[in-house]
């Protein structure tokens, strides 16, 4: 009975350490319904379920941990289908994001590919847009702050800065659920990147559009609002699934069990 | 404490299982595929015959492929009319080198059954058309492959790319077609030059 019992504690030390290693902190997001600004025609209100969303964006510290268990992703393996050449070029070696790159920053020039291992080999995923967007609205006490002109000013003026990809982690502001990061450090990843279309049809559903490019005199909140999100949503439209560019990262995400 | 054990093993394996999936791939079949070839995907696939295949089965033809799915009735039908066309244009002394693949981007309503019925409505019955499903994520992660872009935007309908897509016998892509209703010419140029290397 002993030996049962020290066997048991041993593996779940064991088990707790290999879940908890290389797993960031999540939270909680509770479901709910919000209006996409790209995406829909009919402007209707999309359902998210609730789900486990990460604090922060994946570092380079956790990234060369998954290397060494998984070094067929490392930069030098790489296989031109999952990842351009520039997939981790900032880094020193296959192995080592060098001392120009903080440990604590968002991993960057990571394909879609490869991102989404990372997250299957924690047992997790990576975020829907839907998801990602619906996180990324709330600002430190609403869950929507999509129409305050402050908050839209702040990811304008982020848009703004130079290299923010190479800051630590969880230096800009924790948002309603307890996510850091949304915005004013890097691009994010998201599952269905693949999902848009800007060019075309879809354009004419955005009659605010023409708004964004012939110069209007009057820029009210509701268009710095669009203009945000035409910078999100665009900047997703241009990737593809092998492409490393350095002021994209990722996070990872998890159902509700 | 058998069991105990065996439990503990177990839940332990499940926790790797992200890995053991390339393991499998990198072991078997993968020694001579390129860098940039489809067949470094391991995902699985079912025909329109109920058959389930891994994408690699189909390596050493020139492959012609599309996404669609069976439910629309707006893009899709002259896509498939593209892809009719340039079946029908091929000579006869490459057809045996050349697949033509449809890829269902709504695996939840194409299951076999369904894209076996497509198949026979729209006359592309020969074995010269392979129609393929999966789950969603394969298909996703297929799609970001194309750089198809597709997209939900109803219960039925979808929004998404019309591009036609040409791999060589290694599973490169060799051209890709956009748009609809447009002139083939080239494609079936390129479909003609890798199919002719392999004769």
């Amino acid at each position: 009975m002993l030996q049962f019992k020290i066997v048991g504690v041993v593996f779940l030390l064991v088990l707790s350490t290999v879940l908890t290693a290389q797993n960031t902190q999540s939270v909680a997001i509770k479901k709910g319904a919000y209006v996409p600004l790209y995406g829909t025609t009919d402007k209707k209100p999309v359902e998210v379920k609730a789900f486990n969303m990460d604090v922060f964006p994946i570092t380079n510290a956790q990234f060369v941990v998954f290397l060494k268990k998984y070094p067929q992703y490392s930069r030098s393996n790489i296989k031109g289908l999952f990842a351009e050449k520039s997939y981790l070029s900032q880094w020193k070696s296959d192995y080592d994001y060098g001392t120009t790159n903080l440990s604590n920053a968002p991993v960057t020039n990571v394909s879609w590919f490869v991102a989404k291992k990372y997250c299957e080999c924690q047992g997790k995923r990576l975020p829907s847009m839907d998801e990602w967007e619906y996180v990324a609205m709330a600002d430190e006490k609403r869950i929507d702050a999509r129409t305050k002109e402050e908050f839209n000013k702040y990811i304008l003026s982020w848009y703004e800065k130079p290299k923010t990809y190479t800051n630590p982690v969880g230096k800009t502001f924790k948002n309603y659920w307890g996510v850091y990061d949304m915005h004013g450090l890097v691009w994010e990843w998201t599952s269905d990147f693949n999902s848009i279309f800007l060019s075309g049809e879809s354009r004419k559903d955005k009659d605010t559009d023409k708004n964004l490019f012939c110069g209007s005199g009057s820029i009210n909140a509701s268009d710095l609002m669009n203009y945000a999100a035409f910078m999100r949503y665009g900047f997703r439209a241009s990737l593809k699934a092998n492409y490393a560019t350095k002021n994209l990262g990722f996070r990872c995400a998890k159902d509700l069990k | 404490m058998k069991k105990l054990i065996i439990g503990m093993i177990l839940l332990f394996s499940t926790l790797q299982s992200c890995n053991t999936k390339v393991d499998a791939q990198v072991s078997s079949k993968s020694k001579n595929i390129s860098e940039l070839s489809i067949y470094n995907l391991p995902s699985k696939w079912t025909n329109q015959n109920g058959q389930n295949i891994e994408m690699m089965d189909l390596k050493g033809k020139v492959l012609v492929m599309v996404m669609i799915y069976t439910s629309c009735k707006s893009a899709c039908p002259r896509l498939v009319a593209d892809m009719r066309n340039i079946e029908s244009r091929l000579s006869e002394n490459i057809k045996g080198k050349v697949k033509l693949v449809l890829v269902s981007i709504d695996p939840e309503v194409d299951t076999p059954e369904r894209l076996k019925a497509f198949s026979i409505e729209n006359k592309m019955e020969t074995d010269q058309w392979i129609f393929l499903r999966s789950t969603e994520e394969n298909t996703r992660e297929f799609a970001a492959v194309l750089a198809v872009n597709y997209k939900k935007i109803s219960p039925l309908d979808f929004s998404h790319s019309n591009i036609i897509s040409v791999f060589n016998a290694e599973g490169e892509l060799a051209y890709q077609q956009e748009g609809l209703g447009v002139n083939s010419d080239e494609t079936i140029q390129k479909i003609t030059e890798e199919a002719v290397k392999l004769n």
